[in-house]
């Protein structure tokens, strides 16, 4: 007999007629609208698409831990490719292809969805990292995360077809993947989810302070195949100082400011223990409104 | 589960492709495994069960398209915190990890959520069949090491009862262990490959039908042969001459039935070869096998013999039928009064539809049974024995995952809850080995207060439902899972029970 769990790609149609799919450590909601047969194709080719997935970006798992500029070839598989173009636009002093992985799962599954087209609205939504697909007309609306464990939010996102905007990602020391910094959230706007990926990793990591209230780690202690190394990663952040609080903020508006600079995002909303700062060239898009403060709840308490 | 030891405290997951290095006390990158001391566990994530859900299944943790997301606000009358991913207190004698108070229907209402560790526990399992899987009493193997046994056969059905602290902890290491995961097994909604001494081999699986000697079991018989004679006897009068009702088991021949003769049915001539029992009711016509009628027949009139001259005459109609339906042929006799099948009018085709119909499909079942010890209780009281008599009273109403828990009288709390009606993978485990089981207590708040409860534990649902832990709490929890009620169970927290 065998009672070992085997994570084989499973995929479930939604009462609401969405798609859930998941293997491993991908977990993925597929929403679209359209004519009927264009999203019954879409989901049939996702479905079909999302078999091999998993086990082509682990083939290339070697190249994608690895930093970008360490003149590694290119990795050959369609995401995998897409990983390592994205994290080479950003300048950054470490960044490895791996920040973009769920956005760029996200931005290739929409494209395998949309097809030769049909489709009205739709997105990929990565465990929080969003592809979107809009129809001359269209609009999408989200709520904005401000505490990935818990899934609280303060305020909308609308993207409108106009806007050149169909990425969205969030990230931060709560998520699932390791941050440097102590931002709770920092979500983006961008051309693409890969680009907004990268970019929120990054911008997490500049919401920084040296404060005795932020406890680190080695990232490959926690994780010992971290692609992060012996690299300090956030494990738990105390309560922070007004005076705290603004300088990591501001350390993470400077770097959104570059990004925004060299055009490689459109917006950001940053989180940090009940405060909120929105930059970006288009703020209109973001609507901060009641944002929870969520500090002095940590998820060791 | 495979994991190898890597180094001192790191294991390798090999659940899915990516091979996660997991270091002690943390998880995977998928946060659905995680290294508990050197050995690799499942976990899950908080569930929480979602009435009048939009979505059939499982919520993204964050950031969702808005027009789904409701804005976080949480009606308590739709909302139930799982002990599904709870996590335990246990062996802290601590208060358990949650104690939710909400409102239902103006009443101020207490639940108390905890993952329960069981060694004392097992599961019943319902197989619907009518082969003889092994004689009672004999016990059931999983990998060779003995996990319960065949009990009682039942209507249509035969019985195992499986686990149980002799063979969790009574046994030897390796017994115990599969036993273990056989159970857990069984309990998650997996299939379960098992041998019985002198008997079968089974595969069993909760809401799946069984498989028995590599055949699967599509469905219950809609009675042995006699019984369908009889239930048929009227509905096939005046359509047909002779019915024979091929079991494995008995099989019956109208004319010869008590049914028949009842009704006036005349001899039609026929015999049968097969050991006679009663009139029209015959033993031993074949071999059991996956032929017509759980025999190894492929050709029904194999147990036909010569009809008698005189009594049958040319151009009389025979209906050769299974228990199920599965099979069945039509004849007429000929000149010489041998049977040559015909096409079957269409009178009879709809009488062979409705015995398909009478077949439900076999199922197997799994019901899990478990007592609630003394740390368990006193997660929920400083008093534990009082919550024995509140579950008596039926003051305080037990749910697993939110499925409805029957308590069996006498001492003790011992439940029993079946697990297709619970959440996906609410089971875990722990080496000891014991089964981890969700287990809910909901009270009247005043009621709670009464019985000694910890009333400065309590967290509003709402808190829980986005992500607050209590303070007793102090094991990360990875995450929330919003699940849509099953809708054949009743509410967990609706006072039919409970006192209102
Ligand atoms: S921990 Fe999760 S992602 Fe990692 S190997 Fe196991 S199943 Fe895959």
């Amino acid at each position: 007999m065998s009672v070992g769990w085997k994570e084989t790609p499973r995929s479930v149609l939604l009462k609401d007629g969405r798609l859930g799919l998941r293997h491993g450590p991908i977990d993925l909601i597929v929403a679209a609208q359209g004519d009927p047969r264009a999203v019954t194709g879409g989901y049939e080719r996702v479905r079909a698409q999302f078999e091999t997935i998993l086990g082509d970006l682990v083939g290339e798992l070697y190249l994608l831990r690895a930093p970008v500029g360490g003149g590694q070839p290119m990795p050959s598989g369609a995401i995998a490719g897409r990983m390592a173009r994205i994290a080479r636009r950003f300048p950054a002093d470490f960044v490895t292809p791996m920040a973009a992985v769920a956005g760029c799962v996200a931005d290739h599954m929409l494209g395998v969805l949309i097809g030769d087209g049909g489709l009205e609205r739709a997105y990929v939504n990565n465990g929080g990292d969003i592809a979107l697909h809009l129809a001359p007309g269209a609009s999408y609306k989200a709520a904005i995360c401000t505490d990935p464990t818990a899934g609280g939010h303060g305020g909308t996102i609308e993207v409108d077809w106009g806007d050149p905007v169909r990425g969205i990602a969030t990230s931060g020391w709560r998520g699932r993947s390791h941050s440097l910094g102590v931002a709770d959230a920092v979500s983006v706007l961008a051309r693409d989810a890969g680009t907004a990926d990268v970019a929120a990793t990054l911008i997490a990591n500049a919401v920084d302070v040296n404060s005795s209230a932020v406890v680190r780690q080695p990232a490959n202690r926690l994780q010992p195949d971290s692609d992060l190394g012996d690299r300090p990663v956030t494990v738990q952040v105390g309560h922070l100082s007004a005076a705290e609080i603004d300088e990591a903020l501001d350390n993470g508006e400077r770097r959104v400011t570059g990004f925004v600079q060299a055009g490689l995002i459109e917006a950001a909303f940053l989180t940090l223990q009940g405060r909120t700062r929105v930059v970006g060239e288009r703020p209109a898009l973001l609507s901060p409104h009641a944002a929870i403060p969520r500090h002095g709840v940590d998820r060791h308490a | 589960m495979t994991t190898r030891a890597i180094k001192s405290g790191k294991i390798r997951c090999d659940a899915c492709p990516v091979m996660c290095y997991i270091a002690e006390g943390r998880a995977g990158a998928c946060d659905r495994y995680a290294n508990e001391a050197g050995q690799l566990v499942r976990l899950d994530p908080l569930t929480i069960l979602q009435r009048h859900s939009e979505s059939g299944g499982e919520l993204v943790p964050f950031l969702d398209g808005a027009d789904d997301w409701d804005g976080g606000i949480v009606a308590d009358g739709d909302t139930f915190i799982t002990a599904v991913g709870a996590g335990t207190t246990y062996p802290d004698y601590k208060p358990a990890p949650f104690i939710v108070a909400s409102q239902v229907d103006d009443a101020d209402m207490i639940t108390v959520v905890s993952e329960g560790i069981f060694s004392y526990c097992g599961v019943k399992v319902k197989i619907d069949t009518d082969r003889h899987l092994g004689p009672e009493r004999a016990p059931v193997r999983v990998d060779g090491e003995p996990v319960g046994h065949v009990t009682t056969g039942e209507y249509g059905s035969q019985m195992l009862s499986l686990g149980g602290v002799n063979h969790l902890t009574g046994g030897g290491k390796k017994e115990g262990r599969v036993t273990c995961a056989t159970l857990l097994a069984l309990c998650n909604g997996g299939a379960v490959e098992m041998a019985i001494d002198d008997g079968s081999h089974l595969i069993v699986q909760a809401g799946r039908p069984p498989m028995v000697n590599g055949e699967v079991e599509e469905r219950m018989r809609a009675g042995c042969g006699s019984a369908v004679v009889g239930m048929f006897a009227s509905q096939w009068k005046g359509l047909v001459d002779e019915v024979v009702v091929v079991d494995d088991h008995i099989t019956g021949v109208m004319s010869e039935h008590q049914a028949g003769k009842v009704i006036g049915w005349p001899a039609s001539g026929i015999r049968i070869k097969g050991r006679r029992s009663t009139p029209g009711r015959y033993f031993n016509v074949a071999e059991p096998g996956t032929g017509w009628g759980g025999t190894d027949l492929a050709d029904p009139l194999t147990i036909v013999g010569d009809f008698k001259t005189g009594v049958a005459e040319p151009g009389r109609s025979l209906l050769m039928v299974s228990t199920t339906g599965e099979h069945s042929a039509y004849y007429e006799l000929d000149d010489a009064l041998r049977p040559v099948e015909k096409r079957m009018p269409d009178a009879l085709v709809k009488t062979i539809e409705r015995i398909a119909e009478n077949c439900e499909p076999a199922l197997c079942s799994v019901v899990f049974m478990g007592g609630a010890g003394g740390s368990l209780r006193a997660g929920v009281t400083e008093n534990p024995v009082r919550l024995t008599r509140s579950v008596r009273d039926a003051l305080t109403k037990v749910t697993c995952g939110g499925a409805p828990a029957y308590v069996w009288p006498g001492g003790g709390i011992t439940i029993m809850a079946d697990v297709a009606r619970m959440p996906e993978n609410a089971f875990g485990y722990v080496p000891t080995p014991a089964l981890v089981a969700p287990i809910e207590f909901t009270m009247r708040r005043d009621d709670y207060q009464a019985l000694g409860g910890h009333m400065d534990h309590v967290t509003t649902l709402a808190d829980a439902a986005r992500g607050v832990t209590g303070r007793q709490n102090d094991h990360v929890l990875a995450g929330r899972r919003r699940v849509a009620a099953d809708p054949q169970n009743p509410w967990p927290t609706n006072r039919e029970r409970a006192r209102s």
